[in-house]
C-alpha cells in the first residue's frame, strides 16, 4: 500500500484521494459534511497569497482549509493526471 | 387541507415558528437549500416586496417570510436559513431542521445549484428522509448550460420520486412550473414517492430495532425512520425539539431507552465508536448522491471550469492578489466620491431652495422667530444635509459593491487575507463581516453569524466598528478632500480616494491587532476550524442589482439616518440655543471638554460633536458645522471650500484633520450598533466592551500622533 500523505503537503495541481480522516467530533462532521469521505478525490487548485490557505477542489466545489485542518486528512497521492 | 392545521392543533405549531397565516387556507411553503444556489433570488422573485424579516423565536438566526399569490390561492413562503447539511451541526441546521420537520410546512421547496448538483443533491435527500413534500429546484441552469453541464431533469425526478423543477430565477424562468408543482404537492394532488437512502448493513440493522418503538411513541406525526437515524447517532438536540415541538419525551419512554441500551450494547460489541458511526451514516448520504448524479449529470466538457480557475490564477495570485483587491477598493471609492460630487450639489441645491419656500411660509404665517429656527434651521436643515451628503454617495457605493458581492468575489477576499487573520487568533470569514461593514456597522455585526465558532464570533462583533460604515466615509471624503487633497487641483478625487483607501486599510490593521490582543487576553483560544467555500464566479445582473440594493440598502439606511437626524437636529439646535449667561449649552459643554480633547489632537467642539452624533455618525459634521457658527444653526454649505474656511477660522490644521479622521475611524459604535450587539450576544458586557475598545484604541491613537506632531514642531 502507498504512504499516506496529509492534505496540505499535496502540491498544485496534483490529485490525491482520501484514504483517513485524523479529525475528530464536530470538525470530522464538518469534513464530512463536505463530503470528504473515503475514497473522495480531491485536486489542490491553489495556494492563497501567502502560502495558507489553500482552495481544494472537492466533489465540485472549490473549498479553502487551512493547513491545520487538511492536516487531518491523508490521501494517497494520485499524480497530476485524471 | 388548510382546515385541518386548526382541527390537529397544528395552528399553534405555526405560531411557535411565527409564521403568520392570513387565513387557514393559506399554503405554508419551506424554502430550503445550500448557500449560494440562488435560493434569495426564488424567495425574492416569488414574493417580490411582500416580505418581511426577523429572527427565529429565541435564535439569532434570521427568519424571513413573503407572500405570493399563484391561481387564486395564497402561500407564505418561509426562507430557511442557507444550509449544507441538515444534521444539526450548527444553530442554522437546526432551525431548518426543525421547521421542516415539525413546522409541518404544506411543502419544501429544495433550492439547487445546476453547475454543482452532487453537493446540493445531499441536502435534498436528507430533506426527503424528513418530508414527503418536496420539489426539487434545480436553479442556475443559465451557468450550466454556459459551463456546458447537462441534467436531465425527468430521470431526476424519476430517481428521486419527487417533481423536479429546472428554473433560472434571476430571469424569472421556470418560476410559473415551479408553483405549479408546489400546487400540485402541497394540495396532495400529485403524491410523491420520495426514494430512500440506504445505508450499510449494520446502521440498517439498528434502525430495524428501534424503529417499531418510536413510532409507536411519536405515531405519524413524524416519520419515524429519521427518528431513528438521529437517535441512533447519538443527535440529542432532536430529543428537545421532539419534546418542545410534540411534546414526546422519548427520554421517558422505557421501551425506547431499553432498545437505546441494546443499539449501544450492538454498537460495542462491535467497536464502533460514535465518529465511525457517524461517518458510515454520512458515506451512505454521500455515496448515494454520487450514484444519482451519474446518472443525471453530464459534463459535456471537461474543462468546464477552466474559466474560474483562470480569474482565480489572478484574483488570488500571490503577487497580484493583494494588490488587486486594494485597486478595486480605491477604485470603488473614487468612482462613488467622482460620481457623487455633481448630484450632491444639486441636491443639497434643491432641498436649500426648499428651505428658503419653508422660511416664506413661516415669515407669511407669522410664526415666532424660535419655532422657525427649531423646526426649518433646526431639523429641516440638517435632515437636508445629511439626505445631501449620503443619498449620492450610497446610491453609486451600494450597487457597486453588490456587483462585486454578485460576481462572487467576496469569498476572494476572505482567502486573501485569511492567513492574516489566522495570525490573529480569528476567523478568515471576519473579512466578509468587515466588507458588510462597509455599509453598515450593525450590518456586519449581524453578519458575524456566519462565524460559527462563539469566541471568533466575539472577535468580530467588537472589532467590526474599525471598518469604517457609510455614515462615517461622508465625514472621511470631506475631510481628505478638503485638508489632504486641497491642493491637488484635479487629481483631487483621486488622491481623496487614496487617503480613504490608506484609512481603511490602517482601520483592518487596527483590527487584525486588536483581535490578536482580545485572543490573548479576554477571549483566549485557538483559531476553530476554518472551511470557506469559493463559489463558481457569476455574471452580475445589473439591473436587478441597481434596483435591489437601492431599495434595500441604500433607502434603508438613510432612512434610519433621517429618522435620527430629524429630532437630532431639533435637540442639537436647542442645546446651540439655549444659553447659559452668556455662552450655548453646547458651548459650555464644549468647554469643558477642550482640555482634553486638545490632548488629543482635537477641540471642544470636535468631541462634542462625536458625542451627540452617538445615534448615527452621519449628523458628526453637521452638528461640527452648527456649533462653530455663532448663529446657531447650520450655515449653507453648497460647496466644500466653504466648509474648508469655516474650519481654518476654528483654528484647524492639517493635523486636527488627520486627528478628527483617526477619531472618526476609531471611536465607540453608533447607537443602532449598539443596540444589535446587545441583541445579538445577549448581554450587557460585550456591547461594552465593544464601547470601550475602539474609544481606548482611537484615544491612544490621537493622542500619540498630536503629542508627537507637536513635539516634533510640526504644527
Amino acid at each position: 500500500m502507498e504512504s499516506l500523505i496529509p492534505l496540505h503537503h499535496l502540491s498544485p495541481g496534483s490529485f490525491g484521494k482520501v484514504r483517513k480522516l485524523t479529525a475528530q467530533g464536530n470538525e470530522r462532521r464538518r469534513m464530512l459534511d463536505l463530503g470528504l469521505i473515503y475514497d473522495t478525490k480531491v485536486e489542490s487548485l491553489r495556494k492563497s497569497p501567502s502560502g495558507d490557505p489553500v482552495a481544494y477542489e472537492i466533489r465540485g466545489a472549490v473549498i479553502a482549509l487551512r493547513s491545520e485542518e487538511a492536516s487531518q486528512i491523508l490521501v494517497e497521492l494520485l499524480g497530476t493526471d485524471r | 387541507m388548510g382546515l385541518t392545521h386548526q382541527s390537529t392543533g397544528l395552528g399553534a405549531m405555526k405560531e411557535m415558528f411565527q409564521v403568520q397565516l392570513n387565513s387557514p387556507n393559506d399554503l405554508v411553503i419551506a424554502l430550503a437549500g445550500n448557500p449560494n444556489t440562488g435560493k434569495s433570488t426564488v424567495f425574492n422573485t416569488l414574493t417580490g416586496l411582500n416580505q418581511h424579516t426577523g429572527n427565529w423565536p429565541g435564535k439569532t438566526v434570521t427568519n424571513a417570510q413573503g407572500k405570493y399569490t399563484h391561481n387564486g390561492k395564497d402561500y407564505i413562503l418561509v426562507d430557511l436559513p442557507g444550509t449544507y447539511s441538515l444534521l444539526a451541526n450548527s444553530l442554522e441546521e437546526e432551525v431548518a431542521r426543525d421547521f421542516i420537520c415539525f413546522g409541518r410546512p404544506d411543502a419544501t421547496v429544495v433550492v439547487t445549484d445546476a453547475t454543482s448538483l452532487e453537493r446540493n443533491l445531499n441536502m435534498v435527500l436528507q430533506v426527503m428522509e424528513i418530508t414527503d413534500n418536496v420539489v426539487v429546484c434545480v436553479n442556475l441552469l443559465d451557468e450550466a448550460r454556459r459551463k456546458n453541464i447537462r441534467v436531465d431533469l425527468p430521470k431526476l425526478s424519476k430517481l428521486l420520486g419527487v417533481p423536479v423543477i429546472g428554473t433560472n430565477a434571476r430571469v424569472g424562468l421556470g418560476l410559473k412550473e415551479l408553483q405549479d408543482a408546489v400546487y400540485s404537492v402541497a394540495s396532495g394532488e400529485v403524491k410523491t414517492n420520495p426514494i430512500e437512502i440506504r445505508y450499510d448493513e449494520i446502521i440498517e440493522e439498528l434502525v430495524r430495532m428501534l424503529e417499531p418503538n418510536i413510532r409507536e411513541s411519536i405515531k405519524d406525526k413524524t416519520k419515524s425512520r429519521w427518528v431513528a437515524l438521529r437517535l441512533i447517532e447519538g443527535d440529542s438536540t432532536i430529543l428537545d425539539s421532539l419534546k418542545n415541538y410534540l411534546g414526546t419525551d422519548i427520554r421517558e419512554d422505557n421501551a425506547i431507552s431499553a432498545m437505546l441500551t441494546r443499539v449501544e450494547q450492538y454498537l460495542d460489541q462491535r467497536q464502533i465508536g460514535k465518529d465511525e458511526l457517524r461517518d458510515r451514516i454520512v458515506t451512505g448520504i454521500i455515496k448515494f448522491t454520487e450514484e444519482i448524479r451519474e446518472k443525471t449529470v453530464f459534463f459535456e466538457n471537461q474543462q468546464y471550469n477552466q474559466l474560474d480557475r483562470k480569474i482565480d490564477n489572478i484574483l488570488t495570485s500571490r503577487l497580484f492578489g493583494i494588490p488587486i483587491m486594494i485597486t478595486l477598493l480605491g477604485l470603488v471609492f473614487w468612482i462613488t466620491i467622482q460620481g457623487a460630487n455633481y448630484p450632491s450639489q444639486v441636491l443639497a441645491m434643491g432641498l436649500f431652495w426648499m428651505e428658503e419656500r419653508l422660511t416664506d411660509f413661516f415669515v407669511w404665517a407669522g410664526w415666532a422667530d424660535w419655532l422657525h429656527g427649531a423646526l426649518v434651521l433646526g431639523m429641516y436643515r440638517t435632515l437636508a444635509w445629511v439626505v445631501a451628503v449620503m443619498l449620492p454617495p450610497m446610491a453609486i457605493f451600494f450597487p457597486l459593491f453588490t456587483i462585486l458581492e454578485d460576481l462572487g468575489y467576496l469569498p476572494r477576499v476572505a482567502f486573501n487575507l485569511d492567513n492574516f487573520f489566522k495570525k490573529a487568533c480569528a476567523h478568515g470569514k471576519q473579512a466578509l463581516t468587515m466588507c458588510m461593514g462597509f455599509g453598515c456597522n450593525a450590518a456586519g455585526v449581524i453578519a458575524c453569524r456566519i462565524i460559527d465558532s462563539p469566541r471568533e464570533r466575539l472577535i468580530a462583533t467588537i472589532t467590526n466598528n474599525f471598518v469604517p460604515c457609510n455614515g462615517r466615509f461622508p465625514t472621511l471624503i470631506a475631510l481628505a478632500t478638503i485638508f489632504i487633497a486641497g491642493t491637488a487641483g484635479k487629481y483631487q478625487s483621486l488622491i481623496a480616494a487614496l487617503t480613504i483607501v490608506g484609512i481603511i486599510v490602517l482601520g483592518v490593521v487596527i483590527t487584525l491587532i486588536v483581535s490578536r490582543v482580545l485572543s490573548k487576553t479576554i477571549l483566549k483560544g485557538l483559531p476553530s476550524s476554518f472551511t470557506l467555500e469559493l463559489p463558481p464566479y457569476r455574471k452580475p445582473q445589473v439591473g436587478r442589482i441597481i434596483l435591489h440594493s437601492i431599495y434595500d440598502r441604500t433607502l434603508f439606511v438613510l432612512a434610519r439616518a433621517a429618522m435620527v437626524a430629524a429630532p437630532a437636529g431639533l435637540i442639537i439646535w436647542i442645546l446651540a440655543n439655549v444659553h447659559v449667561g452668556e455662552v450655548s449649552l453646547i458651548q459650555y459643554g464644549a468647554n469643558i471638554l477642550d482640555p482634553f480633547a486638545s490632548c488629543l489632537g482635537l477641540d471642544g467642539f470636535i468631541l462634542m460633536a462625536f458625542i451627540l452624533g452617538f445615534p448615527a455618525n452621519e449628523i458628526v459634521i453637521p452638528i461640527l458645522i452648527m456649533t462653530y457658527m455663532s448663529t446657531g444653526h447650520m450655515i449653507e454649505l453648497d460647496n466644500l471650500e466653504a466648509l474648508r474656511e469655516l474650519f481654518i477660522s476654528n483654528g484647524w490644521t492639517w493635523l486636527t484633520a488627520v486627528c478628527t479622521m483617526l477619531f472618526c475611524l476609531n471611536h465607540f459604535p453608533c447607537g443602532t450598533t449598539m443596540l444589535t450587539i446587545y441583541k445579538e450576544t445577549q448581554s450587557k458586557k460585550w456591547p461594552l466592551i465593544a464601547f470601550l475598545v475602539p474609544t481606548i484604541t482611537g484615544m491612544v491613537l490621537c493622542f500619540l500622533v498630536a503629542q508627537t506632531a507637536r513635539f516634533l514642531g510640526l504644527v
